[in-house]
């Protein structure tokens, strides 16, 4: 599985994204400028996390418009496999690739911890490695994580069973105090209609490694080796 | 010629950072306030043209960069 990953002026993990694909899971891997107008020979483009463009006007909202964003919506549009990362899922919002906004979390303050998310769905090229229900701990790190959409958005998606990743105790229980950035519905991730655009507030590379306290996150990249095949 | 653009959140999303505010200000004494909501303001010089063509593009400016629709609500003028 070829891997591309963006990099902005002020993306920030762009280089734990490439150490976890090439040296953890031995993948080959290449970074794509933001000014590149092609990805290259990719499958899977990874948006990163960071602060692209400073965050300037609204997180994502002048990332989305950059020449190799335009080149991440055609390869996701014919159906090429994309994941956003915290930074990227919010560019994902902004480039309507993916339904509603983040917004800043509800007690104000940047939440840099280790969290549980809970598997809602195993039926993804980005969750087919977990089982239905399984818990996993990462971390998260944004001071705007908060997921919203209008009502209709969020039934939609659960509907559609579109919702991969909520937010959860370690036993896996959908609570409030489990919900710290204040998403409706206990939203950490969610996908596109045709399931090939992933996005998600933790960070799995973050996560991919025992030395870092969770090698959890390790599963999503294993999902996209393993089976994303079989939405491709 | 200036287009002055304000951005505001939509009354549908939480604004954590407005409630901060009025308790700012109600800790200053301040009685009376029912809410506070926390917003942009966005000027834009433009080198002049026909008003009803600009006002055209800054809406659009507006509905695809300077605002984003699904959190927001925009307004603007044309001097």
């Amino acid at each position: 599985m070829k891997f591309g990953i963006i990099q902005f002026p002020g993306s920030n993990c762009d280089q734990d994204v490439y150490h976890a694909l090439a040296d953890v899971l031995g993948q080959p891997v290449r970074y794509i400028w933001h000014k590149d107008t092609t990805l290259g020979d990719v499958d899977c483009v990874v948006v990163p996390g960071g602060f692209a463009y400073g965050d300037y006007l609204r997180t994502g909202a002048i990332a989305r418009f950059s020449p190799a964003m335009k080149a991440v919506i055609d390869h996701a549009k014919a159906g090429g496999l994309v994941i956003g990362i915290c930074n990227g899922f919010q560019i994902l919002c902004e480039a309507h690739l993916l339904p509603g906004a983040l917004i800043r979390n509800r007690g104000l303050k940047f939440i840099c911890d280790h969290v549980h998310v809970r598997v809602e769905t195993t039926d993804s090229p980005f969750t087919n490695a977990c089982k239905k229900g399984q818990v996993l701990r990462m971390p998260i790190a944004h001071g705007e994580g908060s997921y919203f959409a209008e009502p209709k958005v969020i039934e939609q998606l659960k509907h559609d069973d579109r919702v991969l990743v909520r937010y959860c105790t370690k036993d896996g229980k959908l609570t409030d105090a489990a919900n710290v950035n204040g998403s409706l519905d206990n939203i950490a991730g969610i996908c596109n209609e045709g399931r090939n655009i992933f996005g998600l507030m933790p960070h799995p590379e973050r996560a991919s490694e025992e030395l870092l306290g969770s090698d959890d996150g390790r599963l999503i990249f294993e999902s996209i080796l393993q089976g994303a095949a079989a939405y491709q | 010629m200036k287009a002055k653009i304000v951005v505001m959140p939509k009354k549908t999303v939480l604004d954590p950072q407005g409630k901060t505010v009025k308790n700012a200000l109600e800790s200053m004494s301040f009685k009376g306030i029912k809410d506070v909501r926390v917003g942009k303001f966005i000027e834009v010089e433009l080198a002049g043209g026909n008003k009803a063509a600009l006002k055209k593009k800054i809406d659009k400016a507006c509905h695809d960069l300077l605002s984003n629709p699904v959190i927001e609500e925009y307004s603007f003028e044309i001097r």
